[in-house]
C-alpha cells in the first residue's frame, strides 16, 4: 500500500534508492515525481556526492527522517525539460542542485537572499514539499526543481568531480566570505580533512589565505601539504604543537562532526578572531568564555549558503579550477561506500556515477 | 635582598583600604605612590566605584591578585599635578581612570586603539607594573596615571554618578558598537540588571535600540520598565514568556557571571543574531553547535573598550545625561558594601565617596 502510493503520487515515473528504515540500509525503490511545472527544471541525474548528512539521515539519527529516504543532495545532471516560466535554463544545460529546494520568499531571509535560513527552508532530500510530498533527494534517476533552487554549472567544470561543491563547497565558501576570512594574508585554520574541510582549504588557497589544517590524524599531514596545498599541519593532540601556534589565526573553520574541545581551538585565533562550526556535533560543546571576552574572540556558525551565493561559489570554483577528491562508484556499492564514510575512510568523497550504474 | 615596604617604595605618601589575604576584607592601608613623572597626571580621588571584579579580585577568584590589593578601577577625581609633557590635562581638570593604566603601545592592538586587549595590559590594580611593583587602585586619597590612560570628564557628568561609567558604562557600550548592535530600530536584550545591565539598558536605549531586560527576577520588572525605560521584560524561567519571544532579538548583551543556560538565550535571537558575553563566569558553558549553525548566529566576548573609546563613552553619556544609580557610601562602610553586592542588594552600584570618608 504505501509503496504503491509513492509511486502513484505524482505522474513522472522515478527510480532510486531508498533507506526503509533506521538500519539506514539502501535499496532500489520505484517512487514519482510531480510533473514540470512552469517554473520547474527537469533533469536527468547524472552524478550524486554522498555527504555525511546523508548518513545521519538514513538512520534518523536527528530524529526528522521521513522514511523512505532517498538521500542525495549534490546533484548534478543535464536538463530535460524546463517548465513555461522558466528562463534561467534551457534544455541541455548542465545543473546542479544542493541541499534545499524551497523556501517562503516572504521572510527577511529569503529577501536578503539567505534562503538557507528561512525557518519554512525545504530539504532536498526527506523534507516535506509545498504540496504536502515527502521530497526525494539524488540518489535517483531524474530531478525535478523550481529554477530558482538550481545552479548552473559551467562548461569547464566536471560533473563528477564538482557535485561536492553543491554541499561540501557552500558549506565552507559561505562563512569564508561571511565571516570576511576571505582576505589575502589572513592565516586561517581548518580543522578536520574531509569531505568539507579539504574543499575549504582550496577555497581559502584560491583566495590568497594562509592555511593551517589542523587535525588529530598526523598521517593526513603530507596530504595537506603537498596535495592539498596547505601552509601548515597541527595535530590537535600534540600539546607542543598547539602551544606554539597560540594567537597565530585569523579564523578557524571547524568541519569536526565529533563532539571535541573548543578552548584550544580559540587559543590559536589571534585577537579578535573567529571560530566558525560548520561540522554539527550533536552533543553539547564546552565553551569557555574568559578567552572569548578576554580576546573578543567569536564562536559562530554557518550552514550551506543561499541560492545566490551558491552561484558565485560554483563560478569561483570553475575560474580556479577548485574540484573535490572523489572516488566514483556504481550505485549499488552505496552501502559499503556508508560504512567506509563512517569510519571516515575514503579521499574524500564518494560521488555516485548515477547516470550510468543506476539501473532498474 | 628585602623589598621595600608599601610605604618606601615610592616617594608621594598614600592611603587606601586593602585587602591582605583571600578573605578579601579590606582595612586601611598606609602605601606610596610614584613620583608624578613628565607624562603622568597625578589627581586627588573624589569617588570610586565598587565593581563586582573588585570582590573577585580581593577574594583572588581568578588566582592573579598580587597583595596587598587596593581595589578600584571606577575611579574620578580632580587633577593636582602633570608632568612636563602633559598635554591633555591641567590642574583642576575633573578625570576618571578605569581598569587600566598601561599597555606595551606597541603592538597591533595597542596601534588600534584597543589597549585593552593588548597582552602586556596592566591592571589598575593587583598586577604587577613595568617596575616591578604592584599597582594599587581607587579605594585610595591619590592616584598617579600615565595621562594616556585617563579621561576627561565633561563639566555636566556629576562625579559620583558617572565614575560607575569608567567600568560598567565602557563594558556595554563596547560590544554595543563594535557587534552593531546600536542601529535605531534594532531590538536587543540586556540579561542581567545590576550594575552592568541598568548601564546598558540607559546606553542602548540612547543609541534608539528598542530593549527588552531579561532576568531571573520578576521583581525588577518595574524597576527595569519605568525608572530605566526598558521597552519589555522577560523572566527567563517562564517558559512560555521566553518562548513567545523567540526568534526577536538583533543581538544580546549578557551581563550574568553565574553560570546560566545558554540555549534559551541563543533562541531568542533572530537569524545572524549575535550572543556578547561580557559578565565572566568561571566554569564554561554549554554550547550546542546546532543552535549557532542553524541560524548563522554567534557568541561572542567583550571586556572594557580601549582608551579612545572610554572617552567616546564618557563624552556620549555626558551629551545623553547617561550616569549610574548609585549608593554613595563611606569608605568604612566598604566590607558590609562587599557583602551586600554578592547577594545582589544594591541598586545598582555603590560609590565610595572617598574624598570625604578616606580618613588616615
Amino acid at each position: 500500500m504505501a509503496e504503491k502510493s509513492h509511486q502513484e503520487g505524482h505522474p513522472t515515473k522515478a527510480f532510486g534508492w531508498a533507506a526503509r528504515d533506521q538500519s539506514g540500509v539502501l535499496s532500489p525503490f520505484n517512487f514519482s515525481r510531480r510533473a514540470t511545472g512552469e517554473k520547474d527544471v527537469a533533469f536527468k541525474v547524472l552524478f550524486c556526492g554522498v555527504c555525511h548528512t546523508d548518513l545521519h539521515m538514513i538512520k534518523n539519527e536527528w530524529g526528522i527522517s521521513s522514511y523512505p529516504v532517498v538521500p542525495g543532495h549534490e546533484i548534478m545532471g543535464q536538463v530535460t525539460a524546463v517548465g513555461s516560466k522558466v528562463e534561467k535554463f534551457k534544455v541541455g544545460d548542465k545543473v546542479g542542485v544542493g541541499y534545499m529546494i524551497g523556501s517562503c520568499h516572504s521572510c527577511d531571509s529569503c529577501h536578503n537572499e539567505l534562503e538557507n535560513y528561512c525557518p519554512e527552508m525545504i530539504l532536498t532530500s526527506s523534507g516535506k514539499y509545498h504540496d504536502g510530498t515527502t521530497t526525494y533527494g539524488g540518489f535517483s534517476d531524474i530531478m525535478i526543481a523550481d529554477e530558482h533552487y538550481a545552479v548552473r554549472i559551467p562548461e569547464n567544470l566536471p560533473l563528477d568531480s564538482g557535485a561536492p561543491l553543491l554541499c561540501a563547497g557552500i558549506t565552507v565558501y559561505s562563512p569564508l566570505r561571511f565571516y570576511g576570512l576571505d582576505k589575502p594574508g589572513m592565516h586561517v585554520g581548518v580543522v578536520g580533512l574531509g569531505g568539507l574541510g579539504h574543499v575549504a582549504v582550496k577555497f581559502a588557497k584560491a583566495m590568497g589565505v594562509k592555511v593551517t589544517v589542523i587535525s588529530t590524524s598526523l598521517k593526513k599531514k603530507e596530504e595537506a601539504l603537498e596535495h592539498l596545498g596547505a601552509h601548515s599541519f597541527l595535530v590537535s593532540r600534540d600539546p607542543d604543537q598547539m602551544q606554539a601556534a597560540i594567537g597565530t589565526m585569523d579564523g578557524i573553520i571547524d568541519t569536526v562532526s565529533a563532539a571535541h574541545p573548543l578552548f584550544p581551538l580559540i587559543g590559536l585565533l589571534k585577537t579578535q578572531g573567529k571560530l566558525v562550526l560548520v561540522g554539527a556535533p550533536p552533543k553539547p560543546l564546552e565553551l569557555p568564555v574568559f578567552p572569548l571576552i578576554m580576546g573578543r574572540k567569536i564562536v559562530g556558525g554557518s550552514s550551506i549558503g543561499g541560492m545566490k551565493e551558491t552561484q558565485e561559489m560554483i563560478d569561483f570554483a570553475a575560474e580556479n579550477n577548485i574540484t573535490a577528491d572523489v572516488e566514483v562508484i556504481p550505485m549499488d556499492y552505496v552501502n559499503t561506500a556508508f560504512e567506509l564514510l563512517a569510519k571516515a575512510d575514503v579521499r574524500y568523497r564518494f560521488v555516485i556515477d548515477v547516470g550510468n550504474t543506476l539501473k532498474i | 635582598m628585602v623589598s621595600k615596604s608599601p610605604e618606601l617604595e615610592h616617594p608621594k605618601p598614600a592611603f587606601g583600604w586593602a585587602a591582605r589575604d583571600q578573605s578579601g576584607l579590606l582595612s586601611p592601608f598606609k602605601f606610596s605612590r610614584r613620583e608624578t613623572a613628565e607624562n603622568d597626571v597625578a589627581f586627588k580621588v573624589l569617588y570610586c566605584g565598587i565593581c563586582h571584579s573588585d570582590l573577585h579580585m580581593t577574594k583572588n577568584e581568578w588566582g592573579v591578585t598580587q597583595y596587598p590589593c587596593i581595589p578600584g578601577h571606577e575611579i574620578v577625581g580632580i587633577v593636582t599635578e602633570v608632568g612636563s609633557k602633559v598635554e591633555k590635562f591641567k590642574v583642576g581638570d575633573r578625570v576618571g581612570v578605569g581598569c587600566m593604566v598601561g599597555s606595551c603601545r606597541s603592538c597591533d592592538s595597542c596601534h588600534n586603539n584597543l589597549e585593552n586587549y593588548c597582552p602586556k595590559m596592566i591592571l589598575t590594580y593587583g598586577a604587577k607594573n613595568y617596575d616591578g611593583t604592584i599597582t594599587y587602585g581607587g579605594y585610595s586619597d591619590i592616584m598617579v596615571a600615565n595621562e594616556h590612560f585617563i579621561v576627561r570628564i565633561p563639566d555636566n557628568l556629576s562625579l559620583d554618578v558617572g565614575a560607575p561609567l569608567l567600568c560598567a558604562g565602557i563594558t556595554v557600550y563596547s560590544p554595543l558598537r563594535y557587534f552593531g548592535l546600536d542601529k535605531p530600530g534594532m531590538h536587543v536584550g540586556v540579561v542581567g540588571l545590576g550594575g552592568l545591565g541598568h548601564v546598558a539598558v540607559k546606553f542602548a536605549k540612547a543609541m534608539g535600540v528598542k530593549v527588552t531586560v531579561i532576568s531571573t527576577s520578576p521583581n525588577k520588572k518595574q524597576e527595569a520598565v519605568e525608572n530605566l525605560g526598558a521597552d519589555s521584560f522577560l523572566v527567563s524561567r517562564d517558559q512560555d514568556q521566553m518562548q513567545a519571544a523567540m526568534g526577536t532579538l538583533d543581538g544580546i548583551i549578557d551581563t550574568v557571571s553565574a553560570v546560566h543556560p545558554m540555549p534559551p538565550l541563543l533562541a531568542l535571537l533572530k537569524s545572524h543574531g549575535k550572543l556578547v558575553l561580557v559578565g565572566a563566569p568561571v566554569k564554561p558553558l554549554e554550547l550546542h553547535a546546532f543552535a549557532l549553525i542553524s541560524g548563522r548566529k554567534i557568541v561572542g566576548g567583550s571586556c572594557i573598550g580601549g582608551m579612545k573609546e572610554t572617552q567616546e563613552m564618557i563624552d556620549f553619556a555626558a551629551k545623553h545625561n547617561i550616569t549610574a544609580n548609585v549608593e554613595v557610601i563611606p569608605m568604612d562602610y566598604v566590607n558590609t558594601a562587599m557583602e551586600r553586592m554578592l547577594k545582589g542588594d544594591v541598586r545598582y552600584r555603590f560609590v565610595i565617596d572617598v574624598a570625604k570618608t578616606l580618613n588616615p
